[in-house]
C-alpha cells in the first residue's frame, strides 16, 4: 500500500535581515493510510515550516525549498515542491487539508459557518451548491455539532473555541482528503476540550482511513494519538520511530532530555525536574557538528571531537527506529535505559 | 505556626458589562470570581488550577489588590487589606509580588534589564545594603543570568531568560507572597523545566509563599503543596497535592485528571477517559445550584437548586453534594 | 439653537442690513417690524421653529408675504424664501458629492487594493506618490489649478458661467458643469481612501482566516476580492458615509472657486453678508444630514459585521 505522504530530504531556507535561516535541513517523513505521524519539537525546530510546506503555504517569493513532497491519492499524485501553484491549489482542501492552532481566529468572522464549509466543497466542485450545502450539514453532524442545520446558519463568534475547532475539522474533511495536517490543533484549547478533539480526530481517522500529520510540542498528546513520531531539533529530525520506541527506548539525547524534563502526574514531586541546560541554537548560525552538542551531557561517550565537528547521520540498527548521535547505539541503549526508568518512576 | 500568611474569605469579583437587546442596553455581570475561600501558610505553594473562564487569573490579581474586589475579605499578614485604598497599599506591595505569564509583554522594552530589576527599589524607596547596582547583579546571578548583561534590553534575551528577569524583579524586595500567573505556559518545554526548578529553589531558600496559577496539571502537581481546583468562579476542591491527584473527590477534578494526556503511550492506550459533555457555561449566566451540574454525570435535582458548600471529605475540602 | 444664539449676540442690527446704502431709519424700522426682529429673542426663535412646520408670514396688511412650509426664513439679500434657495442649491451639492464619491471610491479603493497586492513593487510606490500629492494639496490649490489649466488655458471644459444644468435636460452640459468639481474633490478623498484601503487590506491579509481560505485551495484572486474585501468593507463604509455627509454640508472652497451654485457657496456668501436666516438654515440642514448619516452608517455596520449585530 502506497504511502499517502512522502516527504524526502526537504530543505527550506529563507532570508532575514540577519542572514539566511535554515528552517528545515533535510527532513524525510512518510505517512501511511490510517496512520498518525507526530512531529514533535519546540519553537525553532522547523516543525511548523515543514507542515506549511506540505500544502505549499510557505512564502513563495522569498523561500527557497528543495527536496520532494509527494502526495498520493487514489489515482493521482503530485510533488508539491516542483508543482505549479494552480496544481497545488487543486490539492489543497481536497487531497491534503490543514487545520491550524487558533480556532478563534481561523474562521472568517463575517460569513456564516455553513457557507464557509460549502465553499471548501465548491472550490473543487464548482456549481454544485445544493450538494455543497448538504455536505456541510453532514460534516457538522459528523464532528459532533448538535442541531447542525440550525448552527450552519450561524456565525463563528456564536461558537465556543472547542466547537470552532470542530468546524475547522469539518471544513478540512469536506472533500475526503487523503492526508490531514494538524498544526498544534489543541494547544489553544482547554484540557477537557483537548481530550474531546483528540478523540474526535482518532474516530474520524478510523472512519475515513486518512493519514494524519500532527505537529505538536506536547509529549502527552503524542503519547495519546501518535503511531509514529519524528522528533525535530534545529531543523533536522534527531529521532524517528514508532511511539513506544520513542518513549520507552529513546536513542537521541534530545529526546531523552525532553522525556526527563517533562513533569508527570504521579511522579514523585519532591525530585527536581531534570532540565536540559542552555537554549536552542540560532537557525542562522548553526553550530558546526551536532546542533545539540552545546547542551548534550553525553559528549564524553562519543569518539572525541566528533560531536563538535561532524554532523551525525540519521541511522539505526532497526530501520524503523533511527536517530542522530555519534555515541554508538549500544552504549546509548545501556545508559539511556537507566535514565528512562528513573524518569518514569 | 498556624496563622496563615494569607486568608481569603468569600472573595468575589464581578465585572459589569452590557448587552444590546434591541435598542435597550441590558446591564449584566461577569461573575469572574464568585465566592472563594482559602488559606495560605508561610512557605507554602498553593496551586490554583482550572480551565479558561474559571477565574484563576482574576483571583490572583484580586488577592494582590491589583483589581479591587467586589465583596469578600482578604487578610494578609494579619492585616485586612480588602478595603485598603491604593495609596495605603503601596508599602505593603513590597511584600506581595507577581510574575506574569507572557515574558514578551511583562517587561518594558525601552528599559534596560538592570533598570527593570532595580525598579522595585526605586518605587519603594529602599536602598539595599551595598547599593542597588550590587544587589541587581546578585539577583541576576541568583536567577541564572549573567550580571554583565544588565545594560541589555529585553528583546536581546530569549523567552526563558526574560521570564528569569521577571522573577528577579519579583524577588528583589524579598516578598513574603508571590502570585505566579502561568509563569511557564508561554515557554518551550525544555525551558519550562529550568524555570520551574528556579522557582522551586528560590521558594525553598527564602520561604516565600506562592500562589501558582496554571492550567497545566502536571506542572502544578510538581511544584505545589496544596492545590485548589476552580470552575466558573468557584472552588470545587482543595486538597494536599498528593491527595488531590491520587484520590480526587470532586467529579470535575476526576474529569480534569482523566483528560490530561501523559507521556506514556501504553497507559494512554488503556486508560479510561471521562469526556465531559456540553460546553462551558457563560460566567455571565452561571448555572443555578452547583455551577458544574450542567456537565456532571452525577447531577441530581439538588445539584440544580442548591449550591454546595466547601466541606471536608476525607483529607480534602470538596464542594459537591455527591463527592466520590 | 446655538446658531441662532450666536447670531443674536453678534454686534450688528439685522434689520439695518435689510436694505443697502440708501436706507433711511424709517425703512429700517419698518423692515424690523416686518421681519419680526422687534420681538423678543425667544419669540423670534419660536416663530422660526414653528415656521419650519407651518410656514411663516411676514409683515402685516398689504405688505404681507409668506413663505410656505417648510419655512426656514426669508433672505432679504436675495429676496427669496430660504426654502426656495435651498431647493435650488441642494441638487447641485448632492450631485457634486455623489459624483465625486463614485470617482473617489473607485479610484481610492482600487488603487489601495493594487498597492496592497503588489506591496513594495512599483504599483505600490506609484500609489504612495499619489497619496502624498492628494493629501498635501488643499482643495483650493487643486481647484484653482484645474480651473486655470483645464478651463482657461486649454479650454477643454468651459467655465461654468451659465449655471447648473440637470443631467436629464442637458447631459453634456451637466458633465461639463461638474467634472472639475468632481476631480478636485476626488483627488483629495481618493488619496485618503487609497492609504486607508491599503493599510486595512494588508492588515486583513495577515489574519488567520485568510490563511484558512488559502488552505482550502482558493485562488489568490478570490481570497483577495471575496474574503479580504468583505472584511475591509465595514470600516470603509463607515468612513464613506460620514465623508458624504460632510460634503453635503457643502464643499465650500471647491464650490466657491469653481463657481458651482451649491450649498457651500450659498453658505459662505450668506456669512459674508450676515444673512442670518440662510446660515441658520444651511447649518441645520448640514447637521441633520450628518446625524442621519451617522444613524444609517451604524445600522449598515450592523449588517456588515455580524459580531456587532447580535450580542
Amino acid at each position: 500500500m502506497k504511502n499517502l505522504l512522502e516527504i524526502k530530504d526537504l530543505k527550506v531556507t529563507f532570508p532575514t535581515d540577519d542572514g539566511f535561516v535554515h528552517a528545515v535541513d533535510g527532513v524525510s517523513i512518510s505517512v501511511a493510510p490510517g496512520e498518525t505521524v507526530a512531529i514533535v519539537g519546540e519553537s525553532g525546530s522547523g516543525k511548523t515550516v515543514t507542515s506549511l510546506s506540505v500544502i505549499g503555504l510557505h512564502n513563495r517569493r522569498v523561500t527557497q525549498i528543495s527536496g520532494s513532497i509527494i502526495v498520493n491519492d487514489k489515482n493521482e499524485s503530485l510533488d508539491i515542491v516542483s508543482a505549479p501553484l494552480d496544481k497545488i491549489r487543486s490539492y489543497r482542501g481536497r487531497v491534503v487539508s490543514m487545520i491550524f492552532q487558533d480556532p478563534m481566529s481561523s474562521l472568517h468572522p463575517y460569513y456564516r459557518i455553513g457557507s464557509q464549509l460549502a465553499e471548501a466543497y465548491l472550490v473543487h466542485n464548482p456549481g454544485q451548491k445544493e450538494a455543497a450545502n448538504k455536505k456541510a450539514v453532514e460534516m457538522l453532524e459528523l464532528v459532533g455539532i448538535p442541531e447542525p442545520q440550525v448552527r450552519a446558519k450561524e456565525y463563528p463568534h456564536q461558537f465556543s473555541g472547542g466547537m470552532r475547532q470542530r468546524v475547522m475539522i469539518a471544513m478540512a474533511l469536506m472533500n475526503d482528503p487523503a492526508v490531514l495536517i494538524a498544526d498544534e490543533p489543541t494547544t489553544a484549547l482547554d484540557v477537557t476540550v483537548q481530550a474531546q478533539i483528540l478523540q474526535l480526530l482518532k474516530d474520524l481517522q478510523k472512519k475515513l482511513n486518512m493519514g494524519i500529520l500532527l505537529i505538536t510540542h506536547d509529549l502527552g498528546v503524542v503519547a495519546q494519538v501518535a503511531d509514529r513520531v519524528s522528533v525535530m531539533y534545529a531543523g533536522r529530525i534527531v529521532e524517528q520511530g514508532n511511539v513506544d520506541d520513542i518513549f520507552y527506548s529513546p536513542h537521541a539525547p534530545y529526546t531523552l532530555g525532553l522525556l526527563k524534563s517533562v513533569p508527570r502526574i504521579g511522579a514523585k514531586s519532591s525530585e527536581r525536574l531534570k532540565a536540559i541546560p542552555g537554549q536552542p541554537p540560532s537557525l542562522i548560525n548553526l553550530p558546526t557538528g551536532c546542533a545539540f552538542a552545546p547542551r548534550c551531557e553525553y559528549i564524553s561517550l562519543a569518539p572525541s571531537g566528533s560531536c563538535e565537528s561532524l554532523k551525525p547521520e540519521l541511522l539505526g540498527s532497526n530501520s524503523e527506529h533511527k536517530s542522530r548521535c555519534h555515541v554508538p547505539e549500544d552504549k546509548r541503549d545501556k545508559t539511556f535505559a537507566a535514565e528512562i526508568k528513573g524518569a518514569r518512576a | 505556626m498556624s496563622t496563615p500568611l494569607l486568608s481569603v474569605r468569600n472573595l468575589q469579583k464581578y465585572f459589569p458589562t452590557s448587552r444590546n437587546v434591541g435598542f435597550r442596553k441590558e446591564k449584566l455581570q461577569v461573575k469572574a470570581v464568585d465566592g472563594i475561600s482559602f488559606d495560605l501558610m508561610k512557605g507554602e505553594t498553593l496551586g490554583l488550577v482550572g480551565e479558561s473562564g474559571c477565574g484563576k487569573t482574576t483571583a490572583g490579581r484580586t488577592i494582590l489588590k491589583l483589581i479591587e474586589p467586589t465583596a469578600g475579605e482578604i487578610v494578609f499578614d494579619g492585616k485586612d487589606i480588602t478595603k485598603l485604598r491604593p495609596g495605603l497599599m503601596t508599602p505593603l506591595r513590597a511584600q506581595m509580588q507577581i510574575i506574569f505569564q507572557d515574558p514578551f509583554s511583562a517587561l518594558n522594552p525601552r528599559q534596560t534589564v538592570g533598570k527593570i530589576i532595580a525598579a522595585p527599589f526605586e518605587i519603594q524607596k529602599v536602598t539595599p545594603e551595598g547599593g542597588v547596582k550590587k544587589e541587581v547583579a546578585a539577583l541576576m546571578e541568583r536567577v541564572g543570568l549573567n550580571p554583565e548583561h544588565y545594560n541589555r534590553y529585553p528583546h536581546e534575551f530569549s523567552g526563558g531568560q526574560r521570564q528569569r528577569i521577571g522573577i528577579a524583579r519579583a524577588i528583589a524586595l524579598k516578598p513574603k507572597l508571590i502570585v505566579a500567573d502561568e509563569p511557564v505556559s508561554a515557554l518551550d518545554v525544555s525551558i519550562q523545566a529550568q524555570v520551574i526548578n528556579l522557582i522551586d529553589d528560590l521558594q525553598k531558600a527564602d520561604g516565600i509563599s506562592i500562589v501558582f496559577i496554571a492550567h497545566d496539571l502536571s506542572v502544578v502537581q510538581h511544584i505545589s503543596d496544596r492545590v485548589a481546583v476552580m470552575y466558573l468562579g468557584k472552588i470545587m476542591e482543595i486538597a494536599k497535592t498528593e491527595d488531590l491527584f491520587t484520590a480526587p473527590h470532586h467529579p470535575y477534578t476526576t474529569a480534569l485528571l482523566s483528560a490530561v494526556p501523559q507521556p506514556d503511550p501504553r497507559s494512554e492506550r488503556t486508560r479510561e477517559r471521562i469526556i465531559l459533555k456540553g460546553d462551558l457555561p457563560s460566567p455571565i449566566n452561571p448555572p443555578a445550584g452547583c455551577v458544574f451540574n450542567t456537565r456532571c454525570w452525577k447531577a441530581q435535582d439538588i445539584c440544580r437548586s442548591k449550591t454546595p458548600e466547601l466541606l471536608t471529605v476525607g483529607k480534602s475540602q470538596v464542594a459537591c453534594h455527591f463527592p466520590e | 439653537m446655538v446658531v441662532y444664539g450666536v447670531f443674536s449676540i453678534l454686534p450688528f442690527d439685522p434689520a439695518a442690513l435689510t436694505c443697502g446704502q440708501k436706507c433711511t431709519p424709517q425703512v429700517i424700522e419698518a423692515n424690523r417690524i416686518k421681519l419680526g426682529f422687534d420681538k423678543p429673542l425667544w419669540e423670534q426663535y419660536w416663530l422660526f421653529l414653528s415656521g419650519i412646520f407651518l410656514g411663516r408670514t411676514y409683515g402685516a396688511g398689504s405688505a404681507e408675504f409668506s413663505c410656505p412650509a417648510p419655512s426656514f426664513g426669508y433672505s432679504f439679500n436675495e429676496n427669496m424664501c430660504v426654502t426656495d434657495m435651498l431647493k435650488e442649491a441642494l441638487p447641485v451639492t448632492i450631485n457634486l458629492a455623489i459624483g465625486a464619491f463614485i470617482i473617489w471610491i473607485i479610484v481610492g479603493v482600487g488603487l489601495g487594493l493594487l498597492a496592497a497586492k503588489f506591496r513594495g513593487r512599483y504599483p505600490d510606490t506609484l500609489s504612495s506618490v499619489f497619496v502624498l500629492l492628494g493629501t498635501s494639496l488643499p482643495t483650493f490649490v487643486t481647484g484653482l489649478f484645474l480651473l486655470i489649466y483645464v478651463s482657461i488655458k486649454w479650454k477643454i471644459v468651459p467655465l461654468s458661467l451659465e449655471g447648473y444644468k440637470s443631467l436629464f435636460d442637458d447631459p453634456l452640459g451637466y458633465f461639463r458643469y461638474f467634472i472639475l468639481g468632481w476631480i478636485t474633490l476626488a483627488i483629495a478623498y481618493a488619496a485618503f481612501y487609497t492609504r486607508f484601503t491599503r493599510a486595512t487590506v494588508l492588515e486583513t491579509l495577515g489574519e488567520d482566516y485568510i490563511r484558512t481560505a488559502r488552505a482550502k485551495g482558493l485562488t489568490e484572486r478570490v481570497v483577495l476580492l471575496k474574503h479580504t474585501m468583505r472584511a475591509v468593507l465595514a470600516p470603509i463604509t463607515t468612513s464613506a458615509g460620514l465623508d458624504i455627509a460632510g460634503l453635503i454640508g457643502g464643499a465650500i472652497i471647491t464650490e466657491s472657486i469653481l463657481n458651482l451654485a451649491g450649498l457651500g457657496r450659498m453658505t459662505i456668501q450668506a456669512v459674508y453678508e450676515f444673512d442670518l436666516s440662510v446660515v441658520v438654515a444651511t447649518t441645520m440642514l448640514a447637521a441633520t444630514v450628518v446625524i442621519t448619516m451617522n444613524l444609517i452608517v451604524d445600522i449598515a455596520y450592523g449588517y456588515l459585521d455580524p459580531r456587532v449585530r447580535m450580542k
